[in-house]
Parts: C-alpha cells; structure tokens; sequence
C-alpha cells in the first residue's frame, strides 16, 4: 500500500445550480490531510466518492488496489475504509462494544481503541446513553477496527463544544499516530487543521483551489505583515476630516480610521483584507 | 341466558384467528424484502409498485374477491393446475381464504414496515456497509432491530385486519362451517337469520378483542418510544 490516486469527475445538482466536481489529486501514505472550503464547494460528495457511496467518472488507485476505473467499481463493502460522519451514526440497539465488534471480532484491538479513548469503562452502555463526544469517540473507534487503509472523516467534531473538540483533536493524533493511518478530514476550524493535519487542500466550486502545508494555506499573511483578518465594511462614517470604517470580523466589530481617498474608493458590504504590523501587541488570556 | 351461551360456537372465532396468524406469518416474509426494497431504491418504477401494493386499501373488497375467485377458480389456469397437480381447491377452502387474505392485507404489513425503514438514519446503513457487510446482514442486524415499534405495529395491524375482513372472505370462501365461516362471516348469517341475542355476543367479543389488540399495540409503541 502506497500512493492513492484520485482523477474523478462528477456533475453535481446544488443550490446554485450545476457544479463541475473535478478533482486530480495524489495523497501519500500516513498523510493527514484537511479538507476544507465553503458549503457546497463538493467536499462531503468528493469523500462520499472515495468511500464508494456514490458514483463519479474518473479513477481511485490505492496502492496497487483499483478501486474505479472504467467499468470496474469496487463496492463501499470491498475498499476497507474507515468513515466518521458527523452525527455519528451508530447502531443504537447495540452497546458501544458491541458496535465495535460489529466491524469484526477482534476482542483485543477493540479493548485497546476503547482504553485509548476513555470509553472501557462504558463498554456495555447503549449509545443513547452516551454525550455527544463520547458518542463521536465511539464513531472513530468503530471506524478504526475495520483496519483502514484510508479514514475519511465529515466533519467530525463540528457539532460538538471547545473543551471536547480539543480533547477529540488530540485523540484523533494519538490514534492517527498509532495506526498510520492515511487520513482525509473535512474542517472549516483553522485551530483544527492546524493542530491535526500535514497537508491542507481547498476546493471552491468542485475545483482544487490551494494545496499545501498548513501554514501555506491558512496564513494570510504577505511580506512583513503579522497580523491580518478578512471582513465586511458594514458603515463608512465621517467625523470631521476623518473617516471611521466599522469592520466585522469573525463575530467581533472594529473600528478602523480611514483617508478621505480610501472613504471614496470603499464601499458598504464590500469584502476586505485587513492587516496590520503588530510590534507590541497586549496578549491577556481569557 | 345460559341456553344462549350453549349454542355459542367458538369455531368461527378460532378459524379467525388461524387464518390472521397464517396470513401474518406469510405476509411477513413477503412485505419484509419490498419494503426493504421500497424504501432503498431509486428506481423509476417504485411509484408504480407503491400504487399497485396500496390497491387492496382503496378497492372495494367485492372487486378484489372478484378477481381471485375468477382467477383461482377450477375453470382458471392457476386453479385448474393446483386442482390437477396436488388435488388441492383454491376456492370455497380455507387455503383460498389465505391466499386471498395475503392480498387484501399486504399493505398493512408493507406500509408500516417501508416507513420505518425510511425514517432510518441514512448514514447509519452506510456505516454497515462501509465496515463490509452486505444488505441482507445490514437489514437483519441493523434496520430491523431499529424499527421495533413499525415492525409490532405492521404485525398486528395486519393480524387484526386479517381477523376483521368479511367481503373477501365471503366472496372467495363462502361459508363453510369450520373450513371458511370466519367469525365475520358467521355475524353476517345470524343477522340474515334474525338470531339477534347471539349476533349481538359474537359482535362484543370481536370489539373487546378488536379494543386490547389496539390498545396493546399503544401502550408498546408509548413504552418503546421513552
């Protein structure tokens, strides 16, 4: 098992009307690769395609392995992969044990994933009974005793809170580091990409976009710049001779002095770039 | 009084029953793979099986009795072929009387069951079958045990259906004491009969039957439910 090969093309129906997915792509054994993107920009169906749930032209070679190619489609039974959906998905008539053994009878990796991730103790309790991170702890687990040679994950700790993301994050690396486990993670969270994956890659609009480590990727930043946000101008206001741009950032609003040239040239609901030089900046925690 | 209970014959309630438990039994094995089927296709032709498996709901049962008394009679292919190879009659006989049951009924086993395994979580028989199992594993190991309380209802809602029919059974069994004379069937001819008194002790038995099968059924579904 080495090199996964990805050519696939796909017409996608979305709100927006008809889509392109096209998609060329290589990923390395042991990569733990980011995928980001806004909403609808193909990410969730290019996973749906590797794991064999939906159809697409194209070619998937892993390793020597075809998976699609011509008239030959492996089925989602047949590829070995691990998939972790966002609403976790598990079986709720059978205990989180159970579910795990459900893949295949391997007692003893089974008792290992468990320990790794705080949940022995729980073994026997339904899913029902279980929070939201533990139940996404179960889903990860299950999905790692199918042996995968490729994991893919949807989003998998969005629907869950900071403090239990954070926790979830570093299992995620403790397994990934264990298994090796070549992986695919569909995040919007910076923080998230960061801490996890090797290799980011972007889609807008079914098409690969950016493509590259991290910082590459996420880092906005350009020449001696050190800090800088991208934003909305809600109001250009006067005062005098001056002019005040009022800038939403994330959910946070600035205010920003502006010249009477740049009052003129921006305009209201126009996206910017905002940066700044930061040679003392106050750092308080929280 | 008592004489009356004397002449209480409890045949026709017992060939009732046996004729819903046969019926059940049948249709469950039949309704389990299309509705499985119904529910997970994309296939074009799904409104079409959807309308015809419905039909037995909006049809008059003299309709549907019609067409299987022509079409299972000794004069039919299909009749005069059972009637040849095994010796067996499929009209005016009890096995007529099932066979006609398993249509008037289907829907009553299919519907339930379909929209059960519609309201699964789709991503969940997914899962199943990106871990390697096949369909049949995935809809005997995981959507049937999620369907619990469609699957109690669909089985005893088309048990009790099958046990309150009456135009099918009259128009494909007739009235045959112990072979076709359900308990419907023996109501209707004591009306015709003007024997009131016992008209009116088989219709209770059947309302108070009729009311805890119900009632059983809600109070799982509510228990099921928390």
């Amino acid at each position: 098992m080495s090199k996964i090969r990805i050519k696939t093309t796909k017409t996608l129906y979305g709100s927006s009307g008809e889509m392109l997915l096209n998609i060329d792509l290589e990923i390395n054994k042991g990569e733990f690769i980011a995928l980001s993107g806004p909403s609808g920009s193909g990410k969730t169906t290019l996973l749906r395609i590797l794991a064999g749930l939906e159809k697409s032209q194209g070619e998937i070679i892993i390793g020597d392995k075809i998976w699609q190619r011509d008239k030959i489609f492996l089925p989602p039974q047949k590829r070995k992969i691990g998939f972790v959906f966002q609403d976790y998905a598990l079986f709720p008539n059978m205990s989180i044990e159970q579910n795990l053994l459900f893949v295949n009878r391997d007692k003893e990796l089974a008792k290992q994933l468990l320990k790794v991730t705080e949940l022995y103790e729980l073994r026997k309790q339904l899913p029902n009974r279980l929070s939201g991170g533990q139940k996404q702890r179960v889903s990860l687990c299950r999905a790692m005793m199918n042996r995968p040679k490729l994991l893919l994950m949807d989003e998998p700790l969005s629907a869950l809170d900071t403090a239990m993301r954070t926790k979830l994050q570093n299992e995620i690396l403790t397994l990934h580091k264990k298994f090796q486990t070549t992986t695919i993670m569909v995040s919007h969270d910076p923080s998230e990409i960061y801490h996890l994956s090797s290799r980011v890659i972007l889609l807008q609009n079914g098409k690969i976009v950016k493509d590259g480590t991290p910082k590459d990727v996420l880092l906005k930043t350009t020449g001696s710049q050190k800090f800088s946000f991208e934003g909305e101008i809600l109001d250009i206001i006067e005062v005098d001779v001056i002019f005040i741009a009022v800038i939403s950032i994330g959910q946070q609003l600035v205010e920003v002095v502006i010249n009477r040239k740049e009052a003129r040239e921006l305009k209201i609901g126009q996206k910017v770039n905002i940066s700044t030089k930061a040679f003392s900046p106050n750092i308080r925690s929280l | 009084m008592i004489e009356i209970f004397d002449k209480l014959d409890f045949a026709p309630f017992l060939l009732s029953f046996k004729l819903a438990a046969i019926t059940t039994l049948i249709l469950f094995f039949i309704s389990l793979p299309l509705a499985w089927w119904l529910s997970q296709t994309k296939s074009k032709s799904k409104p079409i099986i959807e309308a015809i498996t419905a039909l037995p709901i909006v049809l008059p049962p003299s309709v549907l009795g019609f067409y299987i008394l022509v079409s299972l009679s000794a004069h039919s292919p299909i009749g005069s072929f059972f009637e040849d190879m095994f010796g067996v009659k499929l009209v005016f006989s009890f096995i007529g009387l099932v066979i006609a049951s398993c249509f008037y009924s289907l829907p009553f086993m299919v519907q339930p069951l379909q929209s059960g395994f519609e309201a699964l979580n789709k991503n969940m028989l997914e899962a199943s079958y990106i871990v390697g199992k096949s369909k049949i594993t995935t809809l005997f190991r995981v959507a049937l045990p999620n369907i619990k309380p469609s699957l109690i209802s669909a089985i005893i809602i088309t048990f009790a259906h099958t046990v309150g029919e009456f135009g099918v059974v009259l128009m494909v069994g007739g009235s045959i004491p112990s072979e076709t004379k359900v308990a419907s069937v023996a109501i209707y001819e004591m009306v015709e009969t003007m024997d009131y008194d016992l008209a009116h002790i088989y219709s209770a038995i059947m309302v108070l039957i009729s009311f805890l099968v119900l009632l059983s059924v809600y109070i799982f579904n509510k228990r099921v439910k928390i």
